[in-house]
């Protein structure tokens, strides 16, 4: 069944149409107005590894659109300890649901869930391999705060080597035109052959391990989080950790138009000055989880978004 | 007589059975094991190794008797072995000549080589699944988890 496991299921066209749906549903996802597209439908949320933003945003855009979800819960307390298999498992809420949202810690967990069942599946993360909604929200929020995906000098930064986000990001930017810089240690640079297919489809990208150099000439800073239990010792994390730490005090020479992303959750790579800067855009960011994710969810079970939201909408007293 | 002919001479001509021509030098060990062949109660086999080879240098060959090995079995030796001639001998003669070919995709030929990939839990019941994406080089990944194979660990890695 089709659903959204990479950036590569979706054509250019196809994102943009997605995207200015999404765009028309604000009101709805701000709760402003009701429209229950998704009347009658069930979301299986099946989340094998821990998640706040990307569980609650699904659970909050079905609701939004009238639909209901059911969750697998911990997983600690599901048939997977017992050692139920992911195809055993997937076999299960196929028959319970209408569309699944779902993250495994094992790479590829979701093609071959999308493989194994009758209903689409969108990939919330598998593994360090793809997270194509958060891509999607990523694109949204960079055509919201830009106007345009096309042409921008957009800046990934920290932990390339396991960050999923970056990897789904990354692809989807050359597509875009866009110039991507990875700034990294070099320990955590973008894998090579995330950075050969990127060189393949005609992307133009630069690697870097200096990031403050980069502030002044980027678009988009994408920050990601450089997590500790990579590193074989503390000292080795820490003088990594500090240069990939934003201040409100490097941002001076930074365009005026320029935004700061971080898929969040946070620790100390974006300093709380930032936030009351015009540059931070992380959590609009979350936020538009929601409303890329009712579109997406519209788009895969073949429901329309009306043309006009407001008329075909009803207000929320 | 040819280089070839000689080759061919050094073991008995079969009644019936495959003789696999051309394996890359020192590969057929590998190929039999692609195929299955092997163990005490296998047919008749017959193995040449590293002989000259005016396309490949050194080259193997195989014969197994009494056993005409189908396209399918044969497909899976491309990861190996893919300009192998193949042919089906029936009384002593040629009867048919089958070449190897390279599909786009090798179902349950061999196992995706990431750790984390997840077809590495043994018991998930789907096939393995590797995508042919490139020819020359040849390029291989798991149609799952999108990795790189590398051809060495997928040998070690034979279904």
């Amino acid at each position: 069944m089709p659903g959204l496991i990479t950036m590569d299921d979706l054509t250019n066209e196809e994102i943009i149409s997605i995207l200015d749906d999404a765009e028309r549903l604000l009101p709805i996802a701000y709760g402003e107005r009701y429209l229950p597209l998704l009347r009658g439908r069930i979301l299986g949320n099946l989340f094998f590894e821990p998640s706040t933003r990307t569980r609650m945003s699904f659970e909050t855009a079905m609701k939004r659109l009238g639909g209901d979800v059911i969750n697998l819960g911990d997983v600690k307390n599901s048939s997977v300890v017992k050692g139920e298999t992911l195809y055993d498992t997937i076999q299960m809420i196929d028959g319970y649901s209408d569309i699944i949202a779902m993250r495994h810690p094992r790479q590829g967990a979701a093609q071959y869930a999308a493989d194994a069942c009758k209903v689409p599946i969108l990939n919330g993360g598998d593994g360090a391999g793809h997270h194509p909604t958060q891509t999607m929200l990523d694109l949204f929020t960079i055509r919201q705060a830009h106007g345009k995906l096309e042409n921008l000098r957009v800046v990934l930064a920290g932990d390339l080597r396991y960050g999923r986000t970056a990897h789904s990001l990354s692809h989807a930017l050359v597509r875009f035109g866009c110039k991507v810089i990875f700034a990294s240690p070099k320990s955590l640079s973008m894998p090579t052959e995330i950075i050969a297919d990127i060189v393949r489809q005609g992307g133009d990208v630069e690697e870097t391990e200096d990031l403050l150099s980069e502030i002044n000439q980027a678009d988009v800073i994408y920050m990601t989080r450089i997590q500790k239990e990579r590193f074989p010792d503390e000292d080795e994390y820490l003088k990594v950790a500090d240069a990939y730490k934003l201040h409100a005090r490097d941002l001076d020479d930074a365009k005026s138009e320029m935004i700061i992303m971080h898929p969040l959750p946070r620790v100390e790579e974006i300093h709380p000055s930032v936030d009351e800067t015009r540059y931070a855009r992380y959590f609009q960011q979350a936020f538009n989880g929601v409303v890329t994710r009712m579109s997406l969810m519209c788009w895969l079970l073949g429901v329309g978004v009306p043309g006009d939201v407001i008329a075909a909408s009803e207000v929320i007293a | 007589m040819s280089v070839n002919e000689q080759s061919m001479r050094r073991v008995t001509a079969i009644r019936n059975g495959t003789v696999i021509d051309h394996v890359p030098g020192g590969m057929s060990l590998t190929v039999l094991k692609m195929l299955g062949i092997g163990g005490v109660m296998s047919n008749p086999v017959s193995l040449l190794m590293n002989v000259p080879s005016k396309k490949l240098v050194s080259k193997d060959i195989i014969k197994v008797e009494d056993r005409e090995l189908n396209q399918n079995e044969l497909d899976r030796l491309a990861l190996v072995a893919p300009e192998a001639s193949v042919s089906i001998i029936r009384a002593y003669s040629v009867a048919e000549k089958l070449t190897i070919n390279l599909s786009d995709e090798m179902v349950n030929v061999a196992r995706c080589a990431f750790s984390n990939c997840i077809t590495s839990n043994s018991r998930e019941p789907l096939p393995h699944r590797l995508l042919i994406m490139g020819r020359d080089p040849l390029e291989i990944r798991c149609h799952y988890c999108g990795k790189l194979q590398e051809i060495n660990d997928l040998v070690e890695r034979l279904i």
